[in-house]
């Protein structure tokens, strides 16, 4: 376990928070342009055997619309897409997501790209996947400087779902929207308690004894490096090549 | 059908003028933009659907923008948009955030010719609170409050993209990039750039009329080769990925954009006028 890469681990624990009992079933799952930690994580759990459908958008051969690029939105309007991956320039304690950029809008500090279909797809999903691998005061605030898309909503305004976990290179967290903050639900190897406070922005919760996230398992190991990086060659392949060591056949 | 040169087609965009334009994953027109640069266009309205790219950085970059409506702008892998983040800081462009199904719905009500389109979210999102163009009503159907955002229709006056192929009929095909039928049956006018023409009429074809946007909406269409270069074309050529990292590092300094635009822009139509 010792060699497993960054990306392996968080795709394996992405994985977890996929396949969690306690959460609605993920029967189609879409991954977004930017996103191969994600799309590992989804193909992993298919490879488990689980029957996902698994839409990335990224594809260019066999890409899943043919009806153009608002088919995601249209199907995800309906309810239709299950679980989507998010995150953000900014992340702060209440899972409001900036997208923006910092200083004021939009951006006048430093312009990120822009929101996408953040402010869509964060309330019309049953369940957002909140991942950001950098853990740092910068990234996790307190506050955002600006909100693309809004951690939860008052009551009356209709939203399907919100954040289920936010994962980063450090921990995962639960997101509590009744009470709209985070928890820290499990460190990775290294991290302790008060290291992830130190890295942390913003003040969460700490319910009892914190266990550390699971390292993956043989079998997830193999899967990755194996049948999930067959299926990610051809979209992801600089990902592949720097976590898999493998490159498409010229 | 009318069928003109490259530089003739940029002719026809009069300054000020709102051009939607798809992303670097969809079809842009990279020729189309060049030549608009060319021509020296000034205080273009960009209308990135749903988001932007190479085309709206370089054409940002030359000073023709005087706007930009769009849900992000990014070169994909290599990085920020170094022109459009540099104006945006400068205050040299006006700048309209989105978010994606946002630009879609309002394209649609244009094509549906309906004033406005409602849609799901966005509510709480500071994007609306900059959008005084945006309104929420309560959903007139339901049986108690059910706040939804209203959106304007947007008509474009140029839709402007590219396509594998045009025929006799001036219909143009590009498979399952469908955004960009949505931006021409939106805009009032479509420009097109092609790879090539070839003899029949694709609606006359069952398995390429899908792919195929009718020359209904196409009002003009100009040969370039490799037009949507660097960006890919389906499966006829890739993402010139070298190329998008060359031009990242060059327009990171307004100096260095300037050398790439001389190289890249205007030597190159000095080079094929040979």
């Amino acid at each position: 376990m010792s060699d497993c890469k960054p990306e392996e681990f968080l795709a394996a624990t992405i994985c977890r928070l996929v396949l969690d009992p306690s959460a609605p079933t993920a029967r189609h799952v879409a991954v977004g342009a930017a996103s191969p930690v994600p799309a590992a994580a989804c193909y992993l759990a298919q490879k488990l055997g689980y029957p996902i459908r698994l839409s990335l958008l990224a594809r260019t051969q066999g890409n899943p619309f043919s009806d153009g690029t608002r088919e995601l939105f249209d199907l995800t309007g309906q309810g239709r897409i299950d679980l989507f991956f998010l995150g953000g320039g900014q992340i702060d304690g209440e899972a409001n997501l900036n997208l923006v950029g910092t200083g004021e809008w939009p951006g006048k500090g430093v312009r990120f790209p822009g929101s996408f279909g953040s402010a869509f797809m964060y309330m019309m999903t049953p369940r957002i996947i909140l991942f950001r691998e950098e853990h740092s005061p910068r990234v996790l605030v307190q506050k955002v400087d600006n909100i693309s898309a809004n951690g939860v909503s008052p009551p009356g305004v209709f939203r399907r779902g919100h954040a289920q976990a936010l994962v980063t290179g450090r921990c995962v967290f639960r997101f509590h929207p009744d009470r709209a903050r985070f928890s820290l639900a499990s460190v990775h190897a290294g991290e302790t308690v008060d290291s992830i406070r130190a890295a942390t922005g913003f003040d969460f919760d700490v319910d009892g004894e914190v266990p550390q996230t699971p390292a993956p398992s043989d079998q997830e190991l193999a899967l990755l490096r194996g049948a999930v990086c067959d299926e990610m060659l051809e979209t992801y392949p600089d990902f592949c090549a720097r976590v898999f060591g493998r490159k498409l056949a010229a | 059908m009318s069928l003109v040169d490259l530089e003739s087609l940029a002719a026809r965009v009069p300054d000020g003028s709102r051009l939607a334009m798809p992303p670097d994953n969809s079809l842009p027109s990279v020729a189309l933009a060049k030549a608009l640069i060319r021509r020296g266009v000034r205080g273009l309205r960009l209308v990135g659907v749903p988001t932007s790219g190479f085309a709206t950085d370089i054409l940002v970059g030359a000073g023709c923008v005087a706007e930009v409506e769009t849900s992000a702008v990014s070169l994909g892998e290599a990085g920020f948009a170094p022109r459009f983040s540099a104006a945006l800081k400068a205050g040299e462009i006006e700048m309209k955030d989105a978010t994606c199904p946002a630009i879609h719905t309002m394209l649609q009500a244009s094509e549906k010719g309906v004033p406005f389109m409602p849609l799901r979210g966005i509510i709480g999102s500071d994007i609306l609170a900059h959008r005084p163009d945006w309104r929420v009503m309560d959903n007139p159907f339901a049986e108690s409050g059910d706040p939804i955002v209203l959106l304007p229709a947007l008509q474009p006056d140029f839709g402007v993209f590219h396509a594998v192929m045009a025929d006799a009929k001036g219909n143009v095909w590009l498979g399952r990039k469908r955004e960009c039928a949505t931006i021409a049956h939106a805009s009032k006018a479509s420009l097109v750039t092609v790879e090539r023409v070839v003899e029949g009429d694709f609606l006359a074809d069952e398995t390429l009329a899908p792919g195929c946007i009718s020359a209904t909406y196409i009002d003009g269409i100009a040969i370039a080769e490799r037009g949507a270069r660097p960006v890919a074309l389906l499966d006829e050529y890739r993402m010139d990925t070298a190329y998008i990292s060359d031009y990242a590092r060059m327009a990171k300094s307004a100096e260095g954009f300037r050398e790439w635009l001389a190289i890249h822009v205007f030597e190159t139509r000095a080079a094929a006028a040979e």
